[in-house]
């Protein structure tokens, strides 16, 4: 399994990454290799087996609670911690041009 | 007459709870204590990345006050603790080991640190870890290195590195971690502590760090398996704030601990104790199941044929997940915003600037692993391995009651020794992944130390679901015969 610097380029699109020339390099290299060993999962017959979705055995998982309104954090403690804000909004770059 | 401050460190916290609660020491000066010594071990340790001076001597004050009035909380009732930086704390900094989170302050608490602090516990401060708990190491903590207290030339495990250096260190009384793929057990092992990760459901993830959540457990590192058990008492239960977290009641750890050995059934996996085990640290877990026959249990051999699968399984899982979870890293609603055209420069910047290498390789990892035309192949076809993996389990425990093995394949590794080949670093999880696959409890006791270099060894113990009680056991009936792992040689 061999990763071209390409596709690299597109993962790292999807993902929102800003990647230097020489981190593609080095990531198209170390994810080959990572994905080359995850190849030895092939060899097991899944066939007829069922994905475990949930870490919690069926029956486990707790009662879906009460659709009831309940106090939030307050829309001032929310965007306290944001790099730029206005008032009680979040600040974001110009997105249509 | 006042303890000298050194002794006070060389306390067990049950030690220490009860000296307080007959009136023998403080809880200030328990935490004077301790963060004098934090003061002169931790510069060349690394444990710490922030310390709550003011606001623990705050605490420190109040229990103190309780005390004066014959209240008390619980036994950890002024006792100082610390917990990973992976935990929110309300007002104080918490970074998960990343730059993208520097300088932030959450506004509410992560429910194990409110539980912590609702049985009076004093918050030291926060602990060193591998960036968004990604690592074995403690190396890809974005802000400095964490040495291992036994050869400050080696790594203490990761990613809970500074939580279980801290107790090693008797920096404090116990630390919480976190543990996803064996980010509490393995640093347990390497530093000499008990690290306990529960169930899959038992501790509330609320106010935890997303890094992969179908998989992250938060759990105690200490130094006994008693105070392990006291401090999984306090922070086990239902919490209606996390939807994974299971409405079980809470067994006894406490009781549980008196069980001893006799009766118990070990299973031991065949395909741990072959090959790929360094001699020593097989050694250390032969004596150790040598220990528990001497003492009535009976070993059962068993196969666990899925677990060596596991790794591949859980390098395509954990970072699917962590690619999704960490998409909140945006520059927009907390942390790190990095100056960009339009909002997607932006992003991209902000996230290239804030990450480092092994967040960047595995956001791209679980990216790939998502995308159309991957998904079936990788992440569909992984998580029916998980199923075959926690089968062999569930099948091995119709025989036994606890399943016994290596935490890692070999002892504590120098630092820098494999951070540049990461398929090597992720190799040294194979005996911790099975746990987090399978969503059962699993701990690492210290059980010897390598013959050849002296450093400490853990067993690790795999339980049936929510049976954290009978581990303890165990672990405690081993503890018992061994006697109480020893501190590192003090530095000079």
């Amino acid at each position: 399994m061999s990763l071209s610097l390409e596709e690299v380029r597109r993962i790292a699109s999807l993902a929102r990454l800003k990647l230097s020339p020489e981190e593609e390099e080095r990531f198209a290299l170390q994810l080959s290799a990572i994905l080359g060993y995850v190849e030895e999962l092939r060899a097991l017959d899944v066939s007829g087996v069922e994905p475990m979705t949930h870490a919690l055995s069926a029956g486990e998982a707790p009662p879906v609670r009460a659709d009831e309104e309940r106090p939030g954090l307050g829309a001032p403690l929310a965007v306290a911690a944001a790099p730029e804000r206005e008032g009680t909004y979040f600040k974001v770059p110009r997105i249509i041009e | 007459m006042t303890a000298p401050a050194e002794e006070l460190c060389a306390l067990t916290l049950r030690q220490a709870g009860e000296r307080m609660a007959a009136g023998a020491v403080s809880s200030l000066e328990l935490l004077e204590a301790s963060l004098a010594r934090i003061e002169r071990l931790d510069p060349a340790l690394g444990a710490f990345l922030a310390v709550a001076g003011e606001r623990a001597r705050e605490k420190a004050r109040e229990a103190d006050g309780r005390r004066a009035r014959g209240e008390r909380r619980s036994v950890l009732d002024g006792v100082p603790l610390a917990v990973k930086d992976l935990f929110l704390t309300r007002g104080f900094p918490t970074t998960a080991g990343s730059r993208v989170l520097e300088g932030y302050r959450p506004p509410y608490d992560a429910a194990a640190v409110e539980r912590l602090e609702a049985a009076g516990a004093v918050l030291v401060g926060k602990l060193n870890m591998d960036e968004f708990a990604m690592g074995s190491s403690n190396e890809n903590s974005g802000y400095k290195l964490c040495h291992n207290p036994w050869d400050l030339s080696r790594t203490p495990g990761g990613s809970s590195g500074g939580s279980a250096a801290a107790v090693a260190a008797r920096l404090v009384y116990g630390t919480l971690g976190t543990d996803t793929g064996g980010s509490i057990r393995e640093p347990a092992s390497f530093c000499g502590v008990v690290g306990v990760k529960p169930s899959y459901g038992r501790v509330s993830r609320y106010g935890v760090v997303a890094f992969a959540s179908s998989l992250d457990q938060v759990g105690p590192i200490a130094r006994t398996v008693e105070d392990a058990a006291l401090l999984l008492a306090t922070i086990a239960g239902h919490d209606p704030r996390d939807s994974t977290s299971s409405t079980r009641p809470v067994d006894d750890y406490l009781l549980a601990l008196a069980g001893g050995a006799r009766g118990l059934r070990i299973g031991v996996p065949r395909e741990w104790l072959s090959g790929g085990v360094d001699p020593g640290t097989l050694a250390a877990v032969r004596a150790a199941l040598d220990t528990y026959e001497r003492l009535g249990a009976t070993l059962l051999d068993i196969s666990l044929p899925h677990s060596r699968f596991g790794v591949a399984a859980y390098y395509l899982i954990a970072p699917a997940e962590a690619s999704s979870n960490l998409a909140r890293y945006d520059g927009v609603r907390f942390g790190l915003r990095a100056p960009g055209h339009g909002l997607k420069e932006m992003y991209g910047e902000t996230r290239d600037q804030g990450f480092g290498a092994e967040v960047k390789r595995r956001i791209m990892l679980g990216t790939y692993a998502l995308s159309a035309g991957y998904y079936d192949a990788y992440y569909l076809r992984a998580q029916k391995v998980r199923t075959l993996v926690r089968r062999d389990l569930d099948e091995a425990f119709e025989r036994c009651d606890v399943v016994a093995g290596p935490v890692a394949p070999g002892v504590a590794f120098k630092l820098g020794e494999k951070i540049e080949d990461p398929l090597q670093m992720y190799l040294a999880d194979v005996f911790t992944i099975t746990a987090n696959l399978a969503a059962l409890p699993a701990l690492s006791v210290p059980c010897g130390q390598d013959a050849r270099t002296g450093l400490p060894v853990g067993l690790q113990l795999l339980g049936r679901p929510f049976d954290e009680a009978t581990l303890l056991r165990a672990a405690r009936a081993l503890e018992r015969e061994t006697g109480a792992f020893p501190a590192p040689p003090e530095p000079s």
